[in-house]
Formats: C-alpha cells, sequence, structure tokens
C-alpha cells in the first residue's frame, strides 16, 4: 500500500466514532492539521485488538495541529502545536488553508 | 510510639490492605495460564521484569550527553532515534524512536492521551503523573500551564510543541545544552540531563 499524503499536505480527520479499539484520539476528530511525516507502515491496530491481522498494513503518520484549531479558546502562542500519530483511513484530503 | 495495648494482628496484614482490582485478577489468570500451557516460564517472566525495572533514565541522559558532544551523532540521532541509540548499545527491542530537539525557539513535551506510551528502553518505567488523568488530558489542553506548574515558566517567545504517542512511535526530547557547561565529560553532562528534562516537562540545570 503506498501512502496517499506526503509532508506538508493538509488533512482532515474523519469525524466518526467507531466501538472497539481506535487509537484516534476525540480531541483531534473533524480537525485540520498537516502531515509532518510518514512514519511508516502498520498493522490496523483496529483489528488486530480483535485479534486479527491488520493486514494490509496501513501508512501511519505524525500529523501536526495548531492548538488553536483544536482549542478555539486557547491560551498560548498561536504557533504551538500538538502531533499526534493518525492512520490513513482516518484522513481525508483538505482543500482549505 | 509505644502503644502495647490494641491486639496483635497477623505480621503483614495492614502492608497488604487493598483488594485486588478486577486488572490484578486478570494478570494474574493470563499469567498462571500462560505458564501451566508453557508459552513462557515463570523464570523468563521475573527475568523480563527484572530488565524491565533496571532501566532508568541514566540511559536516556548518556544518549543526551552524547548528542551534545557528537554534533555527527546528534544528527543521526534526529533522523532515526532507535538506529542512533543501538550504535551507543541500548537494546531498543522493537522501540521505534523519535527524538525532538528544543532549540533557541522551541520546546517539547511528551504526553500519551490514550494510554501511558513512554520510551522505557531509555528511561525506564514512567512516573505516576505521566500515567494520571491529570497530565494527560491538560498536556494538549492547557502545556503552558501544566509546565508552570511543574516549576518550568517557559518563555512567552518559545513555540511549544507537544508530542502526543497515540500509535506506534516513542518520544525523547533532546533538551538544549545549558550555557556554563562547555569542556565538560559527557559523564558530567549526562548528570544534569533527568528524566524529567526528557519528557520535556523540565531543562537541564547548571549547578
Amino acid at each position: 500500500m503506498s501512502a496517499r499524503f506526503k509532508t506538508g499536505d493538509r488533512v482532515f480527520v474523519r469525524q466518526a466514532e467507531p466501538i472497539g479499539h481506535v487509537r484516534t484520539p476525540y480531541y483531534i476528530r473533524g480537525k485540520t492539521g498537516s502531515i509532518e511525516r510518514l512514519c511508516g507502515e502498520f498493522p490496523n491496530p483496529e483489528e488486530l485488538a480483535f485479534g486479527r491481522s491488520g493486514l494490509p498494513r496501513l501508512p501511519m503518520y505524525r500529523v501536526r495541529f495548531l492548538q488553536t484549531e483544536i482549542w478555539p479558546d486557547y491560551r498560548g502562542r498561536a504557533s504551538d502545536s500538538v502531533d499526534v500519530e493518525i492512520y490513513e483511513h482516518w484522513l481525508e484530503s483538505s482543500k482549505q488553508g | 510510639m509505644h502503644d502495647d495495648h490494641h491486639d496483635h494482628e497477623p505480621a503483614g496484614k495492614r502492608d497488604h490492605d487493598a483488594p485486588l482490582t478486577d486488572y490484578q485478577r486478570m494478570e494474574i489468570a493470563v499469567r498462571e495460564l500462560l505458564i501451566e500451557k508453557g508459552v513462557v516460564t515463570a523464570d523468563e517472566i521475573r527475568r523480563t521484569v527484572e530488565a524491565m525495572d533496571a532501566r532508568s533514565p541514566a540511559i536516556g541522559a548518556r544518549v543526551v550527553a552524547h548528542a551534545w558532544t557528537d554534533p555527527a551523532f546528534k544528527a543521526r540521532l534526529l533522523a532515526n532515534g532507535t538506529a542512533a541509540c543501538e550504535e551507543l548499545g541500548v537494546e531498543m527491542g522493537p522501540t521505534k524512536l523519535v527524538v525532538v530537539e528544543n532549540t533557541a525557539d522551541t520546546h517539547n513535551m511528551i504526553v500519551c492521551t490514550l494510554c501511558s506510551c513512554y520510551p522505557r528502553m531509555l528511561l525506564g518505567l514512567p512516573p505516576d503523573w505521566y500515567k494520571g488523568r491529570a497530565y494527560r488530558a491538560r498536556a494538549v489542553r492547557e502545556p503552558r500551564r501544566v509546565l508552570k506548574e511543574f516549576g518550568f515558566n517557559i518563555p512567552d517567545n518559545f513555540n511549544l510543541r507537544v508530542h502526543d504517542s497515540t500509535a506506534e512511535m516513542r518520544y525523547m526530547v533532546l533538551p538544549a545544552r545549558p550555557a556554563g557547561t562547555d569542556g565538560w565529560s559527557e559523564e558530567r553532562l549526562a548528570a544534569i540531563v533527568t528524566r524529567d528534562c526528557m519528557i520535556g516537562v523540565a531543562v537541564p540545570k547548571v549547578q
């Protein structure tokens, strides 16, 4: 499976609430950030949690979000950020900004 | 204190006053089954626990001190944390390490909001506060206030980068080498690199 995004791409995290073992934190769902780096390809943890193979492996990225994008009332510098690791099936391309 | 009037309790009774939690029961049950079925031996488990307990932040401090004194190593450490640590003989197992560098205008701190992912191969077991909900929730919500509570006033003009270890990678902060340490040996440098400096809730200080 080849990686769909590259460093610098703007991405949107799906706003979804599937049941099970999910490694995409709630606070980041529905938010837009940019790809910091591709970390590699890994078995899908949502499948591994049920004893399945998790294959094919999924590209997994570090995505950088501005704090002010996540928390509208954030107090700190506008450039403060949070990096979160996100598997590709949670990401969509974002045209905005 | 001399209070000989109450009844003697069986030795050790008060030392084990908390009942087992469900997770402790589950751990014991799974461990006993694994041993019974010959998947692992009791001695293998003991040895693994012993090795885990033997790891301490001194390992990470040694890596940091080496990076401070060897620019080529520092570049390799930032490019591939796992491979660079293995160069120094640190056993990394399956850990994929990302090292994030504090600079003249950027400070980094580490959290795992989902559980307690931590670079154990370099820092040993995480402190209780790192696993607690307060730190996990607040480190991404109001990190500057959290740092202040740790006694670190991050300058207003610094960028603050929080790293949430939600999946496969583990993070370690490479602190900035403080002024006043010119000519120091790696051993002396390593002594000022504490656990909290490598989590990013403190910075090394020259006494």
